[in-house]
């Protein structure tokens, strides 16, 4: 078989962080080969040098076995090299094939008809489905993917590489991207699929190189191995995979929400008539895809969004209209873990304990802060949680994802709360540290705390949640058991249909 | 091929080598320059140091730009910790001046020490006002306050103008337009042969320095300047520290305006700033938002202003080429900082 691209020994550093100490990598024509890690495992950087973002330190690349230097993403599409970002590189208000032509080199009068018959022909040659006179922004997040990839195919794209793209796909979605790559390679073109998702890799690839702290481990056939295997390779030791669900007393119930609706600034509607309780013991899971008012729902829950109707109440208090610093003054004793670790739950340049004092300034009278007892409880907390980091005064952004994690909902818990609202908690965190994060979050179900949990991988939250609540448009579709859960119904709701029981 | 590479962690050793070969380059730069105009580069270098420190008198002198200098520094500080680009130093020094004046021309029967109180007060208020403008505009309205605060300046100064050509015009002053002179109760009393002003500044350096490391305040004004969101996700009042820390930013510019007018001019003008407003954003920027690195930032500059008026006499350089020397050696400091984040390295053949 041909090989289209072989990496050869690459090296990345920047600054004093090495992001691929010693990588080889080999694509051939036709396969599907999946490029599995942890975060911080090098993966994108090694993908971002092949599609000309950033040069390698030393080592070298070759593309149909001829040794070449990959300048800029211009010399990588010259070289047949496409690669679909997580965030899609599109012009918004343009259509699609507006997007797909845009930036092509062609003769002074454009030859319109001639080159829609040729995106046409490309759509319908990978059974790529897109309206190509749609404007972008009135697109689904799956729509748009398609219209990235016929834009990559229509530059002439041979070796094409796909930067986590199932994250924000339904399972529907996701079946017709694979559907798609499956097309693509079978018409011979190389495709690199980044993920971290183990499932996937066993679905969809031919191959898998797994890459650990910047070293190949090791390229395997996907049907020679299996999901135990490959997580052992990917965390360098024996793991467990499994998530418990502690079976608790239901308590009382702590948070109620009532008809909430809240619009944002264009004057959408971003919550609509939401209704749900949560009692305490109960984790209670948030399914749906991104951008269906999840953030919308933990800030106003959290009183950072404006509310614009209904009724959410804490003990049968209403916590309409408080502030953040009035709902801590009146003592309710609710935590939320943002999504956005270091831009809103932590300041990065900050140490432990300065991050620590965000929420405890409150509890100090008088003008002076008070580090040096605060000293002891982060020591506790490094202790407890097994955070890494030389010492609490040591700047949070220089600790790895999963630490940084701990940090944030180590405060969090420290406040004993009674409601605690996670966002995206395993967000990029290895497969350890997720499971270190899962096994707080059941200690804290096991207290009494009621916890509204936010997530984005269908598995973990049908194996972590009592009840999946479904958000899709801003909208609750469903609130399932989540022992009695299937994959698919949750998957419709996530799209917008409706389950007929 | 050259090529720019992100330094990670840069050690103090690093630093201050760097720091090092900057001022040596910008000597041996400007050097060549003198040495072009017949000049001995080692005698100009020389009494330009002399003629900052050489005697009692001189280093007086350069003290007179120094303390305002370090106080409009430390002013513009506050608001630059929150990010909020406070560039409106000049108007708030005049204002400032402005407010103080009042007092020194129409109560200079006062106490020495009350009325000199009030007119620090004044000034405080004075420059505490002109900053509320754009604090308020910008979190009521979302303004830009790097716009807003420049305009402000000018307002001031044609204020102040207006002020000497009109209403106080000094009637004794035979028709010349010009401020009366403060009284001389109205005058900053000197204290080891210069006026007090620098122990006003000593004492705001340290006050400002426990504010912003071991306060509840200075903390907030620390997380408001890291991120918008997390100060309001921690329940921080955003506003309320926005609009207060701005205000103290300006007031602390506007004391500064006072002791200009008590201390060095005696009276109001509208260049009693002397450029001190902008060339604070110099030096706030090169002490690395650090009250306490400000002091020596604050009187090496004041020492190459006063040196470069020396040479001027001392050898018949004209004006404009003693600038030339002094912004060839702030050329090459500042730009020291570029080379302080990156390294230059040599591309490999791949």
């Amino acid at each position: 078989m041909t090989i289209l691209a072989e990496m050869r020994n690459i090296k990345k550093s920047f600054g004093d962080v090495i992001a691929n100490r010693d990588v080889s990598f080999e694509l051939r024509a036709g396969e599907i080969h999946a490029l599995l890690g942890e975060n911080g495992a090098g993966k994108s950087t090694l993908m971002n040098m092949l599609s000309g973002i950033y040069q390698p330190d030393s080592g070298s690349i070759l593309i149909h076995e001829k040794p070449v230097t990959i300048r800029s993403p211009k010399e990588a599409i010259k070289l047949g090299i496409g690669m679909i970002h997580q965030h899609y590189k599109l012009v918004e208000k343009f259509t699609a094939l507006e997007n797909i032509l845009m930036g092509q080199e062609s003769s002074f009068f454009l030859r319109k008809k001639e080159l829609i018959q040729k995106v046409e022909k490309l759509a319908r040659n990978y059974h790529i489905a897109a309206d190509l006179n749609k404007s972008i922004y009135t697109m689904s997040i799956g729509e748009k993917q398609s219209v990235d990839i016929l834009k990559v195919l229509y530059q002439g794209a041979k070796i094409l590489i796909m930067d986590e793209p199932t994250a924000v796909l339904t399972p529907q979605e996701i079946q017709s991207l694979f559907q798609v790559m499956r097309n693509m390679a079978a018409e011979g073109c190389g495709i690199v699929i980044i993920t971290h998702k183990l499932n996937e890799v066993m679905e969809i690839s031919d191959r898998v190189t797994v890459l650990q702290k910047g070293s190949t481990v090791k390229t395997l056939i996907t049907a020679e191995t299996n999901q135990k295997e490959l997580t052992d390779l990917m965390v360098g030791k024996a793991t467990d995979l499994q998530i418990e669900r502690p079976k608790t007393q239901l308590g009382k119930v702590v948070l109620k929400v009532e008809h909430l609706e809240a619009i944002n600034k264009d004057k959408a509607k971003v919550l609509k008539d939401i209704s749900f309780e949560l009692r305490e013991g109960e984790v209670l899971g948030v399914a749906g895809v991104a951008g269906s008012g999840q953030k919308e729902l933990c800030e106003a829950l959290a009183g950072l969004y404006p509310v614009s109707g209904g009724q959410i109440t804490f003990h049968g208090e209403s916590l309409i209209g408080k502030s953040p610093a009035e709902i801590i003054n009146a003592g309710m004793t609710m935590s939320f873990v943002p999504e956005d670790r270091l831009g809103m739950g932590l300041v990065g340049s900050m140490d432990m304990i300065d991050n620590y004092l965000l929420k405890a300034h409150h509890k100090q009278k008088g003008l002076f802060l008070k580090r040096k007892p605060l000293e002891k409880v982060c020591e506790n907390m490094i202790k407890a949680l097994d955070i890494q980091t030389p010492d609490v005064h040591y700047p949070i952004s220089k600790l790895s994802g999963g630490n940084i994690q701990k940090v944030l909902i180590g405060r969090e818990i420290e406040t004993e709360p009674q409601v605690l609202i996670t966002a995206y908690a395993v967000r990029g965190l290895d497969v350890g540290s997720a499971h270190t994060i899962y096994e707080l979050i059941n200690e804290q179900k096991q207290k009494g705390v009621a916890i509204l949990f936010i997530g984005e991988d269908l598995d973990v939250i049908m194996e972590l949640c009592d009840r999946i609540m479904v958000l899709y448009d801003g909208e609750v579709k469903g609130i399932v058991n989540g022992e009695t859960a299937v994959k698919e119904e949750i998957g419709l709701l996530m799209g917008g249909g409706k389950l007929y029981a | 091929m050259l090529r720019l590479v992100k330094r990670g962690h840069v050690s103090k050793r690093e630093r201050i080598l760097i720091y090092f070969l900057s001022v040596l380059a910008a000597l041996v730069t400007s050097g060549l320059f003198v040495l072009l105009m017949g000049h001995s580069p080692w005698q100009v270098f020389q009494s330009m140091i002399l003629g900052a420190f050489g005697s009692r008198l001189r280093f007086q002198d350069t003290m007179i730009i120094a303390v305002p200098l370090i106080i409009t520094s430390v002013g513009i500080m506050i608001a630059f910790k929150m990010k909020f680009w406070n560039i409106g130093g000049e108007g708030q020094i005049l204002i400032g001046a402005l407010f103080a004046s009042y007092f020194a021309l129409n109560f200079s029967d006062w106490p020495r020490p009350v009325l000199l109180l009030v007119m620090l007060l004044a000034g405080f208020a004075g420059g505490a006002l002109v900053a509320l403008i754009p604090a308020v505009l910008k979190v009521k309205l979302q303004t830009n306050e790097t716009i807003v605060t420049l305009m402000l300046n000018y307002i001031a100064f044609h204020l102040v103008t207006y002020l000497q050509y009109g209403p106080w015009r000094d009637p004794n002053s035979k028709g010349f337009p010009k401020i009366a002179n403060f009284s001389a109760n109205a005058l900053l009393p000197k204290v080891f042969g210069l006026h007090m002003g620098w122990i006003i500044m000593l004492i705001l350096v340290v006050a400002i320095t426990i504010l912003l490391r071991y306060t509840k305040i200075g903390y907030k004004i620390a997380v408001v300047g890291e991120s918008k969101d997390t100060a309001r996700y921690a329940g921080m009042n955003l506003n309320r520290i926005i609009i207060s820390s701005v205000a103290v930013s300006g007031g602390i510019c506007g004391m500064v305006g006072m002791i200009e007018a008590a201390g060095v001019n005696y009276t109001l003008t509208p260049s009693l700033t002397g450029g001190y407003g902008f060339l604070a954003i110099i030096t706030t920027w090169l002490s690395g938002l650090n009250p306490v690195a400000i002091i020596p930032v604050s009187v090496l500059f004041a020492a190459l202003t006063k040196g470069g008026n020396f040479i001027q006499t001392a050898f018949q350089i004209p004006q404009s080429a003693a600038s030339v020397i002094q912004s060839i050696i702030l050329f090459f400091v500042i730009g020291a900082e570029f080379f302080i984040q990156y390294r230059i390295v040599g591309k490999e053949k791949g």
